[in-house]
């Protein structure tokens, strides 16, 4: 991608130089008032108008009455990750207004309610009042009950004539929310019409930003990473999913149902799967374990709360040998921390979860595709090494709207893993096989599905010590060498899992940069911000735990490496430095954890502030 | 316990192999590790006799536990099955799901009272709510044996310990609890009444949903002193059989001839039924209000009633909620789970 072109020559006619396709809105509301699906006609507008957006709910852990924002990001050079300061702002709550409008960039152009006065606060910002409650009551006079969500969807009419927003693309984004409910288009229709007639009539044009059509969107898909790991899962053959409600996984789980229901329900009825919402993260990540054992490709969904509640049955699962997925869609902690706020804080914890000599495979997807492409790698790597297996989505992508192009159907079969059958207990009799031995070499055990009608072909299963017949033992040789063996799975694994994915600077650098997950994007803009300063560096995203071969190499290669993570204590570092001790002293961290994801600007500033010190 | 129902059940004339033409010791496991005289060790042989006796395909049964010393018990019986020994209280957790995996497999889970009353109550709660097509069995001494004599939470308030120390809390009784939450089968029983155990074991396996059979079994090293309310001596002197209780499998011999009027029979869903005999009182299993009231008066009075409190063999159970295909979801290929090009090319639309 090239470097982006923030400011473009001015349009014939306007008095200052124009700002195209480059910028942020961000929408200030009181939650539970309906303002999703104005935000949703507005993203879907510009990118109706070929013009790349990326949506983002900044909300509160609350169902009505506290302040919610929505940051939409235009940007015709595709980059999707946050703005700090918005450079529209729509201003329709008071609690926060002040401070929305203090922290907005020099020369934002505010739209807000009029009775609010908030022109007087700054001098370097462009002021639209708009009378809504007028507005809202010419919109639809006889509906009162409807004013308060009507109300967002006039300031999609404003916005939309302020902003030069095509008005089919607006009525084609209305269609696609409203589709099935003639009553409620027509009302919302009429308001987009009513406070873009007014914004006309009474609004003039003082501020640089303006939407022009492209053509860059086409064919393209606005979707958020728990729809598109659900369907990953999905497409995976997933036929067990148990879970328990938790923010902000929740979705995911329900975008899965709602596939199943669809894509895996007969004609006559018959449900080629199973669906159970558990009493709490112990029995949801139990039953998956369970369904796992006996041989369906099962999942659970949380986040950090539910994993340190399952940490126990992780580790039954790891030394039993027991395949399952586990879906982390991270959110900020300890504790209860930020609900609704985005971090990668849960590495450390997951990647050796739970007592004793443990640690998991865990996958790092940075985009939607990627969440839907690698749930089906966890799903092969969870049955094929028979270990829990954990896909680490955070809020940001799995909350949040990502343009992408469509997902490809899948490649290629799914692996189920080293089972044996009653023809195979057959040819090898009842003695010819052991539940945790090392036959071929991999350290990967077979085992045997419960049900097979065969002499010889059950096994007890526990998380006491056993021997590779699965008798229980506590002999210390025996032990020891089911532990080692579980090291040899585990370097098997290790070159098994997703690489690296390398990203050189033009010619070779002594520093490099290493990330995972959704800080990719914010990265990749910094570069280039940091190539345009004349500065480069060698890029390295992780994509899986353990670290293949190649993540050795990257630091062998360079002198020092800035771990860029998103939390206090640089949890991916540290994992490294006890991974790849030779990596302890180029580590450099760059941690960023407020709960909101990080933004290019925080990566230049701190990158240039080491670099030129 | 004087009376026992002459149903044919191999009491009278044992048939060397049973009508999947196994012997008895095709349904044994390895030898037990518990204390000599464990009751516990009976209930396995119970299980043992009820399991060969109803015919189980061994394969397609599913041991399932939790921690503790009844929690080990189920390696003691039916080798040829798999086992699993999860963790501390999740035993339902875990046979949910395999049954999810597997609907033709037989679940059989044995816990006891730490494993359930204690850290696994929330299980066993959720577990009966959704009818799980399981036999639950409590394998229930009042103490943690593996942790040496301390209370368990099913130990009447006031229970004195080996040791002298006093209980301070309320025992939970399993059975009215099961009840409350609406299980579908609930019964009680004594590890020492095999004659009541194990026809009560029969008609539980073959139950077609969740099916709690929680049987005082003294644990010998730490609760079998004279003030224990779980010991033999407390048990053989207070237990009070509600009924007579047989079962008959669909092979069996026609059962002998009952007074009528004084028997009630509950058809299964797989043919069989279950007999159960007047003995003193009027009691119909299949009303469930009779069954509160029973459990609230034995409370109150402080007895040990067994027998088969409450049963309704016809109500849904989970997996028959789910509408699962004939084929095990385990068994299910990538053909019958993937859909097609057009079905994600429909989903892709949708996010346009």
């Amino acid at each position: 991608m090239t470097p982006p072109s923030a400011v473009e020559t001015a349009s014939p006619g306007a008095q200052t130089a124009m700002v195209v396709n480059d910028f942020t809105i961000l929408v200030a509301t009181v939650n539970g008032t309906g303002s999703q699906t104005s935000n949703n006609t507005l993203i879907r507008t510009i990118m109706g108008m070929g013009v790349p957006v990326a949506g983002r709910n900044i909300f509160p852990s609350n169902i009505y009455g506290l302040p919610t924002w929505y940051a939409i990001r235009v940007c015709q050079d595709g980059w999707s990750g946050r703005q700090r300061k918005a450079n529209v702002l729509i201003a329709m709550n008071l609690a926060t207004a002040h401070d929305d409008v203090a922290k907005a960039a020099a020369g934002a152009a505010v739209i807000y309610d009029q009775p609010m006065g908030l022109d007087t606060l700054r001098k370097d910002l462009v002021y639209y009042p708009v009378p809504f409650a007028k507005l809202v009551k010419e919109a639809c006079p006889d509906k009162p009950a409807l004013w308060k969500l009507v109300t967002n969807m006039v300031y999609v009419g404003v916005a939309a004539q302020l902003l030069g927003l095509d008005m089919t693309s607006v009525e084609a984004a209305l269609a696609k929310a409203f589709g099935s409910k003639p009553k409620a288009l027509s009302v919302n229709q009429a308001a987009v019409r009513v406070g873009a007639k007014w914004a006309a009539e009474n609004l003039k044009k003082r501020d640089p930003y303006r939407v022009e059509p492209r053509n860059l969107t086409s064919g393209k898909i606005l979707i958020d990473g728990n729809s598109a790991s659900a369907l990953g899962a999905l497409m995976a053959g997933c036929t067990v999913l148990t879970w328990y409600p938790i923010t902000p996984s929740s979705s995911l789980a329900e975008s899965l149902q709602d596939y199943f229901t669809k894509y895996r329900r007969t004609a006559s009825g018959e449900q080629r799967y199973a669906v159970v919402q558990a009493e709490d993260e112990l029995a949801a990540v139990g039953m998956a374990i369970g369904a796992g054992w006996a041989g369906a490709r099962s999942m659970t969904t949380t986040s950090g709360p539910g994993i340190s509640l399952m940490s126990e049955f992780i580790g039954l699962a790891y030394y039993a040998e027991i395949p399952v997925v586990i879906i982390d869609v991270q959110r900020v902690g300890p504790s209860t921390g930020l609900p609704t706020r985005t971090m990668q804080g849960d590495l450390l914890f997951t990647a050796y979860n739970s007592h004793g000599d443990t640690k998991h495979p865990l996958l790092f997807p940075t985009s939607a595709q990627e969440a839907y492409e690698m749930t089906m790698v966890a799903f092969d790597i969870a049955e094929r090494f028979q270990t829990p297996t954990f896909l680490m989505l955070d809020l940001e992508l799995g909350m949040n709207n990502w343009l992408c192009d469509p997902f490809p159907y899948p490649v290629g079969d799914i692996d189920r893993g080293k089972v044996l059958t009653k023809a195979d207990i057959e040819r090898l009799g009842a003695n010819g096989w052991g539940r945790y031995k090392d036959v071929d070499g991999d350290g990967i055990p077979y085992r045997t599905l419960p049900g097979t009608e065969i002499d010889g072909a059950a096994y007890f299963t526990r998380g006491t010590g056993h021997d590779e017949q699965a008798r229980y033992t506590e002999d210390s040789a025996a032990y020891k060498r089911n532990l080692d063996r579980l090291l040899k799975k585990w370097e098997t694994l290790r070159n098994a899992v997703p690489g690296p994915v390398l990203s050189p600077a033009k010619s070779p650098t002594r520093v490099g940069l290493v990330a995972l997950g959704t800080t990719h994007w914010p990265i990749e803009e910094a570069r280039a911000t940091l190539r345009g300063k004349g500065v480069e560096f060698d890029y390295m995203r992780l994509r899986a735990f353990p670290f293949a071969d190649a993540v050795r190499d990257f630091f062998a290669s360079h002198d020092r490496v800035y771990v860029i993570e998103e939390n206090r204590d640089g949890q991916m570092a540290a994992m490294l430095r006890i991974e790849i001790p030779e990596t302890s002293d180029k580590i450099k961290s760059v941690l960023h954890y407020d709960g909101l994801p990080l933004d290019a600007e925080t990566v230049v500033e701190e990158i240039l502030a080491h670099e030129t010190r | 316990m004087t009376t026992s129902i002459p149903v044919p059940s191999g009491a009278s004339s044992a048939p060397k192999v049973n009508n999947l033409g196994l012997a008895k010791k095709d349904y044994d496991g390895v030898a037990s590790t518990l204390c000599n005289g464990c009751g516990h060790d009976a209930i396995t042989a119970a299980l043992i006799q009820a399991l060969w006796e109803d015919g189980m395909n061994p394969y397609k049964v599913a041991k399932m536990s939790g921690i503790g010393c009844s929690s080990k018990t189920t390696a003691y019986f039916l080798s040829k099955a798999w086992g699993f020994n999860a963790v501390h209280g999740r035993m339902p957790s875990v046979a949910t799901g395999a049954l999810l995996a597997n609907r033709t497999l037989i679940g059989v889970g044995v816990s006891g009272d730490g494993d359930t009353a204690s850290i696994g109550i929330g299980q066993f709660v959720h577990a009966v709510r959704r009818n799980v097509p399981l036999t639950y069995v409590v394998e229930n001494n009042g103490v943690y044996g593996l942790t040496k004599g301390q209370f368990s939470a099913t130990s009447e308030k006031g229970a004195k310990s080996k040791y002298g120390d006093v209980n301070p809390s309320e025992g939970i009784d399993l059975c009215s609890l099961a009840l409350e939450l609406g299980a579908t089968f609930v019964a009680r029983s004594f590890s020492a009444d095999k004659k009541q155990l194990v026809p009560l074991l029969k008609a539980a396996l073959k139950h077609r949903g969740i099916a709690i059979v929680d049987v005082i079994s003294p644990c010998v090293t730490f609760n079998n002193h004279p003030d224990s309310t779980k010991s033999y001596d407390w048990g053989r002197e207070h237990e009070k059989q509600i009924h007579e209780i047989g079962y008959v499998n669909p092979w069996d011999p026609q059962d002998v001839d009952y007074p009528a009027g004084e028997r009630i029979e509950v058809a299964m869903p797989d043919g069989g039924r279950i007999l159960v005999r007047k003995i003193d009182r009027d009691y119909d299993p299949r009303d469930r209000r009779a069954a509160d009231r029973l459990l609230a008066d034995a409370r109150e009075k402080g007895e040990f009633l067994t027998g088969l409190f409450y049963v309704s063999a016809d109500t849904p159970n989970l997996l028959d909620m789910l509408s699962l295909p004939e084929t095990p979801l385990a068994y299910l290929q990538q053909a019958d789970l993937r859909p097609g090009r057009e079905a994600l090319d429909e989903v892709m639309e949708s996010f346009r």
